[in-house]
């Protein structure tokens, strides 16, 4: 025991410090980060680099919270049209009125389980009155998924062996009276310079955590901004002449887009160019569909809504609660995994 | 004493690592040794494959050429050479010649009776290379991972791999990789300088020593770390670099698969906070 020595404790100073800092360090990591093994998708040719990676334990709880609901049976189609059965039927008026009351409990489930009927209809004695907002804003909400259906099949239905995947209220709804993934129009900043943070520089929800945009919606799913700004050229040549600004907007967007769909970058590009759509996956052509279906769906449905809706939907500056992609997909690249919940409602594909 | 003089008791045999006495000897006034056989053999069996590979792919524009990895599908396991395989064996060629320059470097601190230093330096080198195409393939379950050798593909691999990871700046251990680089090169620039100062004082001047260069940093910051601190300074700096570069790229992927500006979600999410 004479020979024991602790020599270690006489280390120098810095080493020391150096030593509680890594102790420190190495701790915060474990609390972090996320342990192997790792699930990964190739999705380009090899040694390009482009893959999904997924952590199977984070990824088994997405899977769990986006699974669809069942249907409540198979499609009635037995009974005279619901436009002639009821009052007030001014959208699925052909729809046989067995199917049409089959929708109209489905609806519940998928939008007010817990409020039932009488969240958009007075009463249940009085189904044709349209005094409620509710009921004036589900009417519009019917017409915006009969027109996904139709005229955006080259973003709802874009691929897959099961053919149309389509939507129903509950792609988005997900049992929620309104969607969790709504957005609305930030307010502007002070105008002189003390305080304005030029909309990014904190901490952006929105933008995946980055300090970009913290409203990355607003230009390009309510406007219609060129969300292109790279250029197509090796050196710079004058074919983008995008801002520096305009750069932090488009990526502020995209982190919003990824973290939506629970991807990465390489879902949709090759990196080496961005621009160029010969190396990009055919997912992105799906994509430049679905950013030209939100812009058309809060244009023409949501913000005509603004002076239905009650002052407490409304956002800070008094606008309509809006979309974007995590409004369906919900962190996942297929809403519920490419679930076809349509094929049950074929009255909500025509 | 004169340098060849020394040169002359320094060249004697012994203090090898393993082969005795086999390759002990200078070709000019190289040390050859076990490893540098070795050294020698696998650079150019590897260097052979990349040529030939190259040919197999049949683009020799030199910025072009790719030699990639296999698809992850084989796993852990050997691909045929033209999808991958030749990845593979370079791979092995390149190790085994970078370790062999290390094991070599030894035999010679061994000859001199000097310190490792040089190699220990070296060895965090090589740990960067085997760390992206050997520790990270091998957590993430395939040799897929690697990054393929070609001098524009490389690129596009390392700009792809960021990508997966939304935007690769905020990855902690990236930070400090990239600190430490842009700090070692202060550093390296400060201590260039300085004794370049110092040994061309102008005409008619003297030249100075390790007092004035002392001094000068005392005057202009307060503290001189000393002659021989500053090269503890940047063996520091330039191994720190090196370990972060290669603790950042393996956390990603093996241990985060998200978004790094995401990871910062534990700030957000301190009890800390009104």
């Amino acid at each position: 025991m004479s020979n024991f020595n602790f020599k270690l404790f006489y280390l120098p100073v810095p080493v020391r410090i150096a030593a509680v800092l890594a102790a420190v360090v190495g701790v915060g990591l474990l609390f972090t980060l996320e342990a192997p093994p790792v699930d990964v998708v190739q999705r380009g040719f090899r040694g390009l680099g482009l893959f999904q990676n997924y952590h199977p334990a984070t990824f088994a709880k997405t899977v769990a919270e986006n699974q669809p609901i069942a249907a409540i049976g198979s499609p009635l189609m037995v009974g005279g049209p619901a436009g002639k059965v009821y009052k007030n039927v001014q959208v699925l008026k052909d729809v046989p009125v067995a199917e049409f009351t089959r929708l109209m409990a489905s609806i519940t489930t998928w939008v007010a389980p817990e409020q039932g009927c009488t969240y958009c209809h007075v009463d249940t004695s009085n189904l044709a009155s349209d005094d409620l907002y509710t009921k004036r804003v589900s009417r519009r909400m019917i017409q915006m998924v009969l027109d996904i259906n139709t005229n955006y099949k080259t973003h709802v239905a874009a691929s897959g062996p099961t053919g149309a995947t389509g939507v129903t209220c509950y792609t988005c709804h997900r049992g929620n009276p309104v969607p969790k993934n709504i957005w609305f129009t930030e307010p502007k900043g002070p105008a002189h310079a003390l305080g304005n943070t030029s909309g990014r520089n904190l901490p952006s929800r929105a933008a995946g955590l980055t300090s970009l945009e913290t409203d990355p919606f607003t230009p390009y799913f309510l406007g219609a901004d060129d969300i292109r700004i790279t250029p197509s050229t090796a050196l710079p040549e004058g074919t983008s002449t995008a801002s520096f600004k305009a750069t932090y907007w488009t990526y502020g967007v995209m982190m919003y887009m990824s973290e939506a769909l629970g991807v990465n970058c390489t879902y949709c590009h090759n990196t080496r160019q961005f621009s160029d759509w010969s190396q990009s996956s055919p997912q992105r052509a799906t994509a430049w569909y679905g950013i030209r279906m939100v812009r058309h769906l809060n244009n023409d449905y949501l913000v005509p809504l603004q002076s239905t809706f009650p002052p407490n939907r409304l956002g800070p500056t008094g606008d309509s609660p809006k979309i974007a992609c995590a409004t369906c997909h919900n962190g996942v690249y297929k809403p519920l995994f490419g679930a076809n919940m349509v094929q049950t409602y074929p009255e909500l594909t025509k | 004493m004169a340098l060849l003089s020394f040169e002359k008791k320094y060249r004697v045999r012994g203090g090898t690592l393993i082969g005795g006495d086999l390759f002990d000897f200078w070709v000019g006034p190289f040390f050859v040794g076990f490893f540098g056989v070795t050294a020698a053999l696998f650079a150019v069996l590897g260097t052979a494959l990349i040529f030939y590979a190259a040919v197999q792919n049949g683009d020799y524009n030199v910025w072009r050429i790719n030699i990639a990895p296999p698809d992850i599908s084989y796993g852990l396991k050997f691909a045929p050479l033209a999808l991958g395989g030749y990845w593979q064996l370079i791979t092995i060629c390149a190790i085994g010649a970078f370790v062999s320059w290390a094991l070599r470097q030894v035999e010679i601190c061994r000859k001199l009776g000097i310190g490792y230093h040089v190699p220990f330096a070296f060895s965090f080198a090589i740990f960067a290379y085997v760390a992206l195409v050997v520790i990270r393939p091998v957590l993430l379950g395939a040799w897929g991972f690697g990054f393929p050798y070609g001098i524009l593909s490389h690129l596009d691999w390392v700009s792809n791999t960021g990508y997966q990871f939304l935007h690769f700046h905020y990855n902690p251990a990236h930070m400090l990789g990239v600190t430490f680089f842009f700090t070692n090169a202060l550093a390296l620039a400060l201590h260039g300088s300085l004794i370049l100062s110092a040994a061309n004082p102008g005409k008619g001047e003297p030249v100075k020593l390790a007092e004035h260069e002392g001094v000068f940093f005392r005057d202009i910051v307060g503290y001189s770390v000393g002659t021989l601190g500053i090269h503890r300074v940047g063996v520091f700096l330039a191994v720190s670099a090196a370990f972060w570069s290669a603790v950042c790229i393996v956390l990603s992927g093996p241990f985060w698969t998200r978004g790094w500006p995401e990871w910062w979600g534990w700030w957000y999410n301190l009890p800390i906070w009104g």
